[in-house]
């Protein structure tokens, strides 16, 4: 038997590959088509050579637990989300243009403050928060890019139109998963790659090499790059493992590198000491460095911000970039992108409202049971209130917050994300939310993914994409409309 | 390539040859007891105090009989020189140097452990041990097949060589000496002959017999086997083989040159001794002296490249 598409039903949710009742969206055609043609025992079998090739591939991630950490198989489904190139271009020029505008902004705050100065956005933007590094102050990074690797989260809402949820511009994890989805889906529907509209995305990481290669202060042949990780335990040590592989660079620990008298960085080899170019550092900005920041921290290397402020070394991404992955200062990037670029955004942010404003706390306090409030300085979905799910009694705990204070709050309206067709028993599909996080490099050139890793909350109805609370994987297609 | 790379491979060689040693020295065990006359009392507990882990096993256990034993020796995790902790240590190691070993190792040593502990009961018992550890042994040497057959002679290699020897060189005199031991114990409780299985044990437990008998041409005898086994220039589990292949690993490898002067002096040692002095009570303290010597060298080797930290002479 196979699949029947009269019966998928999105529920009036915006879906990717199905526009109304048996009717794919053109992009999505062939593949429907191809899925159509597969009875429920061939689906199946492919689900099941997806997760053999997992196993194979060795593809986990780290989940903690009180006994201990287990490596978990990659959850993925074998249904490929798909775009339509037009809509992605416009996607992907909304966000060159929003990293640059970030970038200068970043840059502008470690030096002038012009922004500031000319009332755009408001002083405590960098008084209060919490990832602004003075160490930083009047340092100029190459190029003027302190956030050279980005992952933004998209969402579709139900107008199918893509908004950015959150820049991430510390640490970025995920983009060995969008390589990885890809090989599985190679491997386990190859023939739908017989046709050459599909956009490849192999070429991350010699992008990524490319980008960091462009940040050696030294100008030597074949500068030293290093990733630095903060070890096996970390939850994304598999990435960090595979991108130094892919790359040909070194996987080190911060035990593994010093700091010389010279203020230069080396690393500890069979031969000695080596001078290191370029780190591109997956460990948080607290943890860099004991000399400067946490004391404590074993992770890191002591002196490296003295190496790098002297000149010596290129980290990306560059210490206090987080300051602009802010929620608040998220609220303001359509003004930051017309201050500096003096451009109209191309992708558009999700309706914010600031809780230090007056009249939008006022809104806030009176929609509380509608919208998302988010604490201003937290990730993970930690300390939220989702108005719809919540009680009375939480809402008026929110309200008394929000009050106390307003600054580190900002709300949201609650948004129908979009859904896919998602294999969840044999040969059924059915729809599951997801979002989207491509990867945008930038250094002396920009460089979008051609899409990016689509995640998806396995669990019927659910939003949460974490691949720690249920989450799983796509893989994710650009494909030409006109084919 | 990365001190702590190489300490890695240094260190997953020497514990996949630990595991490989520990499975074939416990199935041996077996056949050695059914051997010797009741009256004599070489008991398992030989094992523990091989590995030099009376304290350990005195704070784990009361009853040193077989059980406890085998189970110290192969299972105990609180036991760093447990079969399971050396797969486990193995397998970490591994996991860490991915990007530096043949693919299909992360898959090998995974799967081992995976066996080994799901099935480390019929270790325990008597009637599957023989079948399980023969397993143990097979995967250990098909890792250590893998890693010669697909991995480049560069550095990599050589820390790989270089940890394998010197494991194996160190069970070799702890074998030897464990020997020593029980031929004197033997002597003050019995008149019977024992030297035969007792010697033709060590030798089983060195994988050495065949060899043996090839080379030598002899029957077993407590100073040919001795002899053999340290000053062999041409069997891979010998002393004298694996000092000269640590002695041309440590050649091919950046400021090798003073590991190749200590284990130099170590090798003339070795080719010194007078077999027929052997058995009398200063062998003993001469295989006590090669232990030290050994752990001299592992020292010379963290010294030399795993914490080396002078600038790069170029």
């Amino acid at each position: 038997m196979a699949i029947d598409w009269k019966q998928y039903d999105p529920d009036g949710f915006f879906d990717e590959l199905i526009e109304s009742p048996g009717k794919p969206r053109p992009p999505a055609g062939p593949l429907i088509d191809y899925l159509s043609e597969m009875d429920t025992k061939e689906l199946e079998a492919r689900r099941q050579m997806a997760e053999a090739t997992i196993q194979e591939m060795g593809v986990s991630f780290t989940v903690y637990t009180e006994g201990g950490n287990i490596d978990r198989a990659w959850p993925f489904d074998i249904v490929p989300r798909v775009i339509g190139a037009k809509q992605w271009k416009r996607a992907e020029e909304g966000l060159r243009q929003r990293l640059k505008a970030l970038n200068m902004f970043i840059d502008d705050l470690y030096n002038d403050q012009q922004i500031i100065k000319d009332g755009v956005v408001p002083a405590h933007i960098v008084q209060k928060s919490r990832n602004f590094r003075k160490e930083c102050i009047g340092m100029k990074p190459a190029f003027g890019v302190w956030a050279h690797i980005c992952g933004t989260d998209l969402v579709r809402d139900s107008d199918g139109e893509f908004y950015v949820l959150e820049d991430n511009l510390r640490v970025p994890s995920g983009v060995s998963y969008m390589l990885e989805n890809r090989a599985i889906t190679k491997r386990v529907l190859p023939e739908l790659f017989e046709r050459k509209d599909i956009r490849p995305v192999h070429n991350y990481p010699a992008r990524l090499f490319d980008t960091l290669v462009a940040l050696s202060p030294r100008r030597v042949k074949r500068p030293e790059i290093v990733v630095l990780t903060p070890g096996i335990f970390n939850s994304a040590y598999f990435e960090h493992a595979f991108l130094a592989q892919q790359m040909g660079a070194e996987l080190v620990e911060g035990s593994d590198l010093v700091v010389g008298d010279d203020d230069c960085v080396y690393m500890r080899t069979i031969a000695g000491r080596q001078r290191v170019d370029v780190i591109y550092r997956r460990i948080d900005d607290l943890f860099l460095d004991p000399e400067v920041f946490n004391k404590d921290s074993v992770l890191g290397v002591p002196g490296l911000m003295r190496a790098w402020r002297a000149g010596n070394v290129a980290l990306a991404n560059a210490p206090g970039a987080g300051v602009a992955d802010d929620k608040v200062v998220y609220a303001y990037v359509p003004d930051i992108i017309r201050y500096y670029l003096d451009e109209k955004p191309r992708i558009a942010n999700v309706k914010t409202y600031l809780c230090d404003d007056p009249d939008q706390q006022a809104y806030v306090l009176d929609h509380l049971d509608e919208l998302v409030v988010k604490p201003a300085n937290e990730s993970g979905g930690y300390g939220m209130l989702i108005g719809p799910h919540s009680t009375k009694k939480e809402q008026a705990q929110f309200a008394k917050l929000i009050k106390e204070n307003p600054r580190n709050y900002i709300a949201q309206p609650t948004l129908s994300l979009s859904t896919a067709p998602t294999l969840v028993g044999k040969g059924r599909m059915e729809p599951r939310h997801l979002d989207l996080r491509p990867f945008i490099l930038q250094a002396k050139e920009t460089y979008v993914t051609n899409g990016g890793l689509t995640r998806v909350a396995l669990r019927k109805g659910s939003l949460v994409v974490n691949s720690s609370q249920g989450g799983g994987s796509k893989d994710t297609w650009i494909v030409n409309e006109e084919s | 390539m990365l001190s702590k790379v190489a300490e890695r491979l240094y260190w997953t060689s020497r514990y996949l040859e630990r595991a490989e040693n520990t499975a074939r020295l416990v199935s041996v065990y077996d056949a050695l007891l059914f051997d010797l006359p009741r009256e004599i009392d070489i008991s398992w507990y030989n094992l523990v105090e091989l590995n030099g882990a009376q304290a350990l096993f005195e704070e784990r256990y009361r009853v040193q009989d077989e059980r406890n034993v085998v189970k110290f020796t192969l299972a105990d995790d609180t036991n760093p020189s447990s079969m399971l902790s050396a797969l486990n240590m193995a397998r970490e190691n591994v996991r860490t140097s991915r990007d530096v070993l043949p693919p299909a190792s992360w898959e090998l040593i995974n799967e081992l452990r995976i066996f080994a502990n799901a099935n480390i009961q019929n270790g325990i018992n008597r009637s599957a041990r023989y079948e399980f550890l023969d397993h143990v042994v097979k995967a250990c040497q098909q890792i250590t097949g893998l890693f010669s057959c697909t991995m480049s002679r560069d550095a990599s290699w050589q820390f790989i060589t270089i940890g394998r020897h010197l494991e194996r060189v160190d069970m070799v005199t702890r074998l030897l000496d464990a020997g020593a031991a029980a031929q004197i114990q033997g002597e003050a409780e019995t008149n019977m002959a024992i030297s035969q299985v007792i010697w033709g044990n060590v030798l089983r437990s060195s994988s050495a017999d065949l060899a043996y008998r090839r080379t030598t041409r002899s029957a077993v005898s407590a100073q040919e086997v001795a002899a053999f086994l340290l000053q062999d220039p041409d069997f891979p589990r010998s002393v004298r083989f694996g000092l000269a292949g640590m002695r041309h690993a440590a050649s091919r490898l950046p400021h090798g040159r003073d590991v190749v002067g200590q284990i130099d002096r170590q090798l003339e040692a070795i080719d010194a001794l007078d077999v027929e002095t052997l058995l009398d009570g200063r062998f003993r303290d001469f295989l006590n002296e090669v232990q030290l010597d050994l752990i001299d060298l592992h020292q010379r080797f963290g010294e030399t490249w795993f914490s080396y930290d002078e600038p790069e002479v170029a």
